[in-house]
């Protein structure tokens, strides 16, 4: 029997040295059991590979960057959907969610369906809050603070002991052994991503991270947890395997049960040599390694979009443990005029 | 001292700890002494098979086995008796 065709839009076509999840989602729907996809991708670059991936991709639109204001974003998501009659959406940037959030109802008016966290949830998280939200939920959370300006570096003294970690609200992290350090990361960050810095006491350990997806009723539709085997100079994992443990699934379900988290996130955590888990971040999206979980045997992206639908989903109930993803880079080699066609139309 | 239930051990060598994700080598007498201790055999009783197989003396193979036994505990792939306590 031919199954029905979801029209869906995804974002994050970065698949660079610190890859967007888009193109690991895109994967993951086209592998969806109960419906084939069209897959329309909406990009920001020209330079995002995922653009060019047409085996992957039927359709990219180039969007305006969420500085740009949610009036100009809306009316280029009009104009694509007369044209492509979008079901889905799954926006997979930190940056751009606070503005599909809010857009949410109008896009549903538009025929577009999303399964985000609400404001609320998004902004407990936020890695600013994330100590409120450690407590909240009884999980270790490293000690931070948030600072505005230069001249609170000299006194982090007081509160931390080096090395501590550099955070911008949204991106990027660096290690900084001495003030002097923290000043360099800060000027880097703001510079890109504005204030506040969060300065972080850093936690020797081993980097675990979980992939999950809550209903938005309190139920933990899928879950699995990951070791990075190889990480990037950027932090990324480039290699990860599925692990067996029990306190990471179960500091999972009290985090979705507890806030009834809606749509995918991610826990970034540190183990260290005590076994003591810290919860370093929240991601309030899929993350770049979802294929992973895919090829454990959860399709968070097909159940994502089924959720988005107002489908009932089963939880998963099992994954395979010991499942390795190991990523590589791949040349494509490109026409001028595909990237003459993005550049000026701002569509593929 | 036990090896932790869940660890997978092949017969190439290859250990596998599907809690913490960490995986190791070890040549094939280290896959003997292990699979031994996987059947909560006892010091002397590993040292009694060992000895039957391989030519050393009892000081050489208790050094080298409580240098062993030492890694797989920091590892986390075997818990102290203490730790069975716990």
């Amino acid at each position: 029997m031919k199954k029905k065709v979801i029209n869906i839009a995804v974002t994050g076509l970065n698949a660079t040295d610190n890859p967007g999840p888009g193109i690991p989602v895109i994967r993951g729907l086209r592998e969806a059991k109960d419906f084939d996809v069209r897959i329309i991708g909406f990009a920001y670059e020209s330079m995002e590979p995922g653009i060019y991936m047409h085996d992957l991709v039927d359709k990219t639109y180039q969007i305006p960057f969420p500085s740009a204001g949610q009036e100009s974003l809306l009316a280029r998501l009009e104009y694509i959907q007369e044209i492509e009659k979008i079901d889905v959406l799954i926006p997979n940037f930190d940056a751009e969610l606070f503005a599909f959030m809010k857009l949410e109802k109008k896009l549903l008016k538009m025929g577009i369906h999303t399964f985000l966290p609400t404001v609320d949830q998004f902004e407990d998280r936020q890695k600013i809050n994330l100590m409120e939200f450690g407590k909240k939920y009884d999980i270790k959370v490293p000690y931070a603070r948030t600072i505005f300006s230069l001249s609170e570096i000299f006194g982090l003294t007081a509160d931390f002991t080096y090395p501590v970690v550099v955070k911008g609200k949204y991106y990027d992290a660096y290690i900084a052994y001495n003030p002097e350090q923290v000043q360099t990361y800060f000027n880097k960050i703001s510079s890109k991503w504005g204030v506040p810095i969060i300065i972080q006491q850093f936690v020797y350990g081993s980097e675990y991270n979980v992939i999950a997806l809550g209903d938005g009723k309190g139920n933990t539709i899928g879950a699995v947890p990951m070791r990075k085997q190889f990480i990037t100079d950027k932090g990324k994992a480039w290699a990860g395997i599925t692990i067996d443990e029990k306190n990471l699934l179960e500091m999972t379900d009290r985090i979705i049960s507890g806030s009834k988290w809606r749509g995918g996130m991610e826990l970034e955590l540190m183990k260290t040599q005590n076994n003591e888990f810290y919860l370093l971040e929240i991601n309030p999206r899929i993350p770049a390694w979802v294929y992973l979980a895919v090829g454990a045997g959860q399709n968070m992206p097909e159940a994502l979009v089924k959720l988005a639908l107002g489908e009932e989903v089963k939880p998963f109930e099992t994954y395979d443990v010991g499942k390795l993803f190991i990523r590589y880079s791949y040349d494509m080699i490109i026409e001028l005029e595909e990237f003459e066609k993005i550049s000026t139309l701002g569509e593929l | 001292m036990k090896i932790k239930n869940n660890i997978a051990l092949s017969n190439s060598g290859f250990i596998f700890n599907p809690s913490t994700g960490e995986s190791f080598s070890v040549n094939p007498i280290g896959v003997e002494i292990l699979n031994l201790l996987k059947e909560n055999k006892s010091k002397d009783e590993v040292k009694a098979v060992i000895l039957e197989r391989y030519q050393s003396d009892d000081d050489t193979f208790e050094r080298d086995f409580y240098d062993f036994v030492n890694i797989l505990v920091h590892y986390h792939l075997a818990e102290t008796d203490e730790e069975k306590g716990n």
